[in-house]
């Protein structure tokens, strides 16, 4: 038995290191399977010399392991989808300038730059941001299917929609972040939180949106274009839509700060923004919106452009150093106002639903005042957008000096701030439908 | 200072050999365990964005209105999980070890399977028979015009848990009734005690280390679980928001490390609750003879009852079980009771690559199952029959693995071993050797209580016997405890090993290759794509299958073992 053990453990420790053989390159992605082997096969194919090791983690996992393990890296690229997770490796010292040899790429994609300004990380796909929804789920409760971001405040949704929680999905911070600057911070975040009224749930990754339309448990998602696009490739019975103003956000890839193959790294780089590399992301199984403009001729019928459709190209400029500014104090923010506060939320949007729709052609004056104030309260904000970014807010969640409060206390107040308004909405609607009667 | 440390001990009758054996078991612990957590954890006890010592923020813990909430809901939770789980576990243990029943070892194998619910396929699974659109809702809606929560709230975070590790009980209570002589329900029937009187007073007196073992695991387990809580999208419990605070990027906020401490200092007071309950309680008997309890036969109407009480529960139990299995052969199955139509696809997708995986599985978990056996009784048999300064905290360090997230484990094996590197380089935090071992740290709490139970029901004056007729401790160990304890030591390892097969929160950190990753890994990968979920069904159904085997096969082993000193005696 001993000797069984030593064998095996010696087995074991001789396949760890035959991972490390020449010509390697090592990516940490938190792309799934079905996108990482039609790549794997098409950059070994192209260059035979190399092999792509794949480690598989998710974008939180993949930046913790390398903040970890950066004294001895072992990782050549990292290559995912949320920018903000490139944004900190940046911070942190994590990753390696490098001017990647393809030509005829565009600087813009939408209204976000497509790479990063200082050369560390590049945008090689892109995706929009649109409402997916089960075709079966919204046949059987008699829903409409939904067209654009403000139809989902419609009663009809009511805990039928699902998103993603922006501090868990770099890529719903960033949507979130776009609709505060398009419709200001005030009117924003009362779309969010009338929206948000309607949620079923509030996942907490990416991906648990997509699941949970495709399996029916949810009726409606806001989700990536590409989540939608593969799961109808699948064949689930889902339908897709990019509103009239949407967003664009850019996937990217990067070079690691001392990657032990750092030619080999460079190499895969220039092979996925090549013809090559962008034709892939066009398979059924990926379908991600390619960054190079030339590779669109090649597309299937009805394949969305954002170089040229109109609607990627309506979204206002979007400015990244605020989005920077504010992104923790945006991320709490709605998990306190909405995530967590989801039952209070709810019941308050339940009761001003019923109080309007007793409303429907009624005239009385007090009941409309009620529903006003009502509205009023869930809409309301505990910070305004200069405080947002004032240092004395924002230190609380990076531990700097001005602070006046710590992360703790500021959660505490904005979470009672809006359990206490959203209580108190409800009994101002429910008083407006005893009104109505 | 040391010689007076050690001229200390052993004046408490400890001997060199087990003074030395502590020493290595703490340093395993101290090593493996208790450093990675702390190079993480140390954050809760610092100002934020400063190495300043503070206990502000446990402060903040309970000035938190969403904490103190998510953790009275954790203790709702956990206790009546605890309940139901008990509530699931007794029949099954009691019909198939007290009577004569036909197929015994496989309900004992299928009452196993809930511990071994892969991740995220398990979780869809559920979602499909019991969700609010779930099968089930779906045709209660079609026929009654009802949906009824299962799987809302808190309350459905109770049902799935408790369907989730019921085992526990199943597993350990089954163990102790195994172990009680036959005499003792013999007196007990003498003095004319029978039916629910002899099973009140008798029979689950004596099986009670079992079912404490199970019911403070299963206490434990769900308090620190978070893969249900965030599967149900229940956020306000402790083991979720820990969770969310830590994986979220950008700077450590020290509240995620301060809700992990508060996790492990509940573990360990759940823990020595349990061991407090059993103070001053004898319940080990000095007869073993084998064979453990009479089987009854039973009659015609009990069996018809038994049988249908056994179906209904594993029917329950099973119920994700069936769901994976359709998912795995269903092509598309989205808001409908069934898939829309089924195929073999999705095992012919994984069937190449899965070799790799099934073959790193079962070295991992076997060797964890292994550490965790020897590991685990040795710290039962410290504590239990020896007087070593520490042994209790020997005992207690070990269960705190139980409330250390996956996740904190495998960053700190990252900070604590990647800086230490072979001679040609490689980190030692990058070897398959340290899946092992993180692996068996995460499994040895099981293991460990399993141990504690069997040697507690053995009785000294058997060990004391060996002595005087002149076998040193070794061979006393050797000769009489093992093989008394045997049992217990089997179903502890049956516990780590199948639970370590499908474990991915600690090993996602540490894997570096396909070539070195386990099932549960592989599963991952299929499981971020739609187009991913039915070959991702399919790896858990061989997963399942895997397990179920080698389960099935140890519980041959203990009824056979159990046979043969039966007609010994």
């Amino acid at each position: 038995m001993k000797r069984f053990i030593a064998a095996m453990l010696a087995a074991t420790a001789l396949t760890a290191s035959a991972a490390f053989a020449q010509g390697t390159v090592t990516v940490v992605t938190s792309f799934s399977k079905d996108v990482t082997d039609p790549f794997k096969a098409a950059f070994e194919a192209a260059h035979p010399d190399y092999m792509l090791e794949v480690q598989n983690k998710n974008t939180n996992a993949g930046v913790q392991y390398l903040q970890e393990t950066k004294a001895n890296n072992q990782a050549d690229l990292f290559w995912a989808s949320a920018p903000d997770a490139f944004y900190t490796l940046k911070s942190d010292l994590l990753l390696a300038q490098f001017t990647p040899s393809v030509e005829g790429l565009p600087d813009k994609v939408g209204s976000y730059d497509v790479n990063d300004p200082d050369g560390f990380f590049f945008g090689f796909a892109a995706s929009g941001y649109g409402i997916m929804w089960n075709e079966r789920y919204i046949e059987a409760n008699g829903l409409a299917a939904p067209a654009e971001w403000s139809d989902l405040k419609d009663p009809q949704y009511f805990d039928h929609v699902v998103m993603a929680a922006p501090s868990r999905s770099g890529t719903t911070h960033l949507t979130v972040e776009t609709i505060l600057q398009g419709e200001g911070w005030n009117d924003g975040w009362g779309t969010l939180k009338e929206v948000g009224g309607n949620f079923q749930q509030v996942m907490d990754r990416s991906f648990g949106v997509p699941d949970a339309v495709n399996s029916g448990q949810a009726g409606i998602g806001i989700v990536i274009d590409f989540f939608a696009f593969s799961a109808q490739a699948s064949g689930f019975p889902v339908g897709f839509s990019y509103p009239s103003v949407t967003t664009v956000v850019p996937a990217n890839i990067a070079i690691v700060a001392n990657a032990p193959n750092h030619d080999g790294a460079a190499t895969f780089i220039n092979f996925l923004l090549s013809d090559a590399g962008q034709e892939v992301l066009l398979e059924p199984t990926i379908r991600r919106l390619p960054i190079n403009p030339a590779t669109y001729a090649k597309a299937p019928e009805g394949f969305p452009n954002p170089f040229e459709d109109d609607r990627f190209q309506a979204m206002i400029a979007f400015n990244g150093d605020l989005s920077s500014a504010r992104t923790d104090v945006v991320d709490v923010l709605f998990d306190q106002l909405v995530t967590f506060q989801l039952d209070n939320l709810k019941a308050a949007t339940y009761a001003l639903h019923a109080a309007e729709a007793a409303m429907e052609g009624k005239d009385n004056a007090e009941a409309a005042a009620l529903i006003e104030e009502a509205r009023a309260l869930i809409a309301a904000m505990p910070v305004d957008q200069d405080q947002a970014i004032s240092p004395e807010i924002t230190d609380a969640f990076t531990g700097g000096d001005n602070k006046t409060a710590r992360q703790s206390e500021l959660e505490q107040e904005w979470a009672s701030f809006a359990a206490t308004n959203y209580t108190a909405a409800k009994a101002k609607a429910d008083a407006a439908l005893a009104l109505l009667g | 200072m040391t010689n007076l440390a050690i001229g200390r001990l052993r004046s408490l009758r400890a001997t060199p050999g087990q003074i030395c054996v502590v020493l290595l078991i703490a340093a395993f612990l101290l090593a493996f365990l208790l450093v990675p957590t702390a190079t993480v954890i140390y954050v809760a006890f610092t100002e934020k964005g400063t190495s300043t010592l503070t206990l502000v923020n446990f402060l903040d813990f309970f000035r938190n209105d969403l904490f103190v909430r998510s953790f009275w809901n954790s203790v709702y939770v956990s206790t009546l999980a605890v309940v139901w789980a008990t509530v699931f576990a007794l029949p099954l243990a009691v019909i198939t070890t007290r009577f004569e029943f036909r197929g015994a070892m496989l309900i004992q194998t299928l009452g196993f399977l809930p511990l071994i619910m892969p991740p995220f396929v398990g979780a869809v699974a559920m979602q499909l028979l019991f969700g609010r659109n779930g099968s089930i809702n779906l045709l209660l809606d079609q026929h009654f015009g009802i949906k009824l929560p299962f799987m809302d709230g808190l309350n459905g975070v109770v049902f799935v848990q408790s369907l989730h590790y019921f085992p526990f009980i199943l597993i350990n209570v089954s163990t102790s009734l195994r172990q009680i002589d036959s005499a003792m329900e013999e007196a007990a029937q003498n003095l004319g005690a029978s039916g629910l009187r002899l099973f009140r007073r008798i029979i689950f007196p004596l099986a009670m280390p079992g079912y404490l073992a199970g019911a403070s695991l299963v206490f434990v387990k769900v308090f620190d679980d978070l893969a249900t809580p965030l599967l149900l999208n229940v956020k306000d419990m402790l083991a979720p928001q820990a969770y969310l605070r830590v994986t979220s990027i950008g700077l450590a906020d020290p509240m995620g490390y301060v809700i992990s401490t508060i996790l492990i200092a509940v573990s360990i007071f759940a823990m020595w609750a349990s061991v407090a309950v059993m103070k001053g309680r004898d319940y080990s008997t000095v007869q073993r003879g084998g064979g453990g309890l009479a089987k009854r036969k039973m009659r015609k109407g009990e069996a018809v009852l038994a049988y249908g009480v056994v179906t209904l529960v594993l029917l329950l139990v099973l119920s994700p079980h069936i769901g994976l299995l359709l998912l795995s052969f269903a092509t598309i199955w989205s808001y409908s009771p069934l898939p829309d139509a089924y195929t073999l696809a999705n095992y012919g997708r994984v069937l190449g690559e899965s070799s790799v995986y099934i073959k790193n599985t079962l070295i991992y978990a076997s060797v964890a199952g292994l550490i965790d056996v020897v590991i685990g009784g040795t710290i039962a048999y410290m504590v239990l029959r020896t007087k070593i300064i520490g042994r209790e905290w020997l005992d207690w360090a070990a269960m705190s693995a139980l409330a250390v997230p996956g996740v904190v484990l495998g960053i700190g094996y990252l900070r604590t071993y990647y800086g230490v590197t072979l001679p040609d380089g490689t980190p030692l935090a990058t070897m398959s050797i340290m899946v092992i071992i993180a692996l068996s740290v995460r499994r040895l709490p099981y293991a460990l209580r399993a141990c504690y139970a069997a040697l507690q029901q053995i009785s000294v004056s058997l060990e004391e016997a060996a002595e005087n007729l002149g076998a040193n401790k070794p061979r006393t160990v050797r000769r009489i405890v093992l093989p008394l304890m045997m049992g217990g030591v089997l179903a502890g390892f049956v516990t780590s090993f199948s639970t370590a097969a499908v474990e991915l929160s600690a090993t996602l950190m540490l894997i570096q290759s396909n070539s070195e990753a386990p099932i549960a890994y592989g599963l991952y990968m299929f499981m971020q794509s739609p187009a991913g979920r039915g070959p991702g069904a399919a790896l858990g159904v061989i997963a399942v299958i895997l397990v179920a085997v080698c389960t099935f096969a140890s519980h041959y082993v203990i009824e056979r073992s159990q046979k043969a000193l039966g007609a010994k005696k």
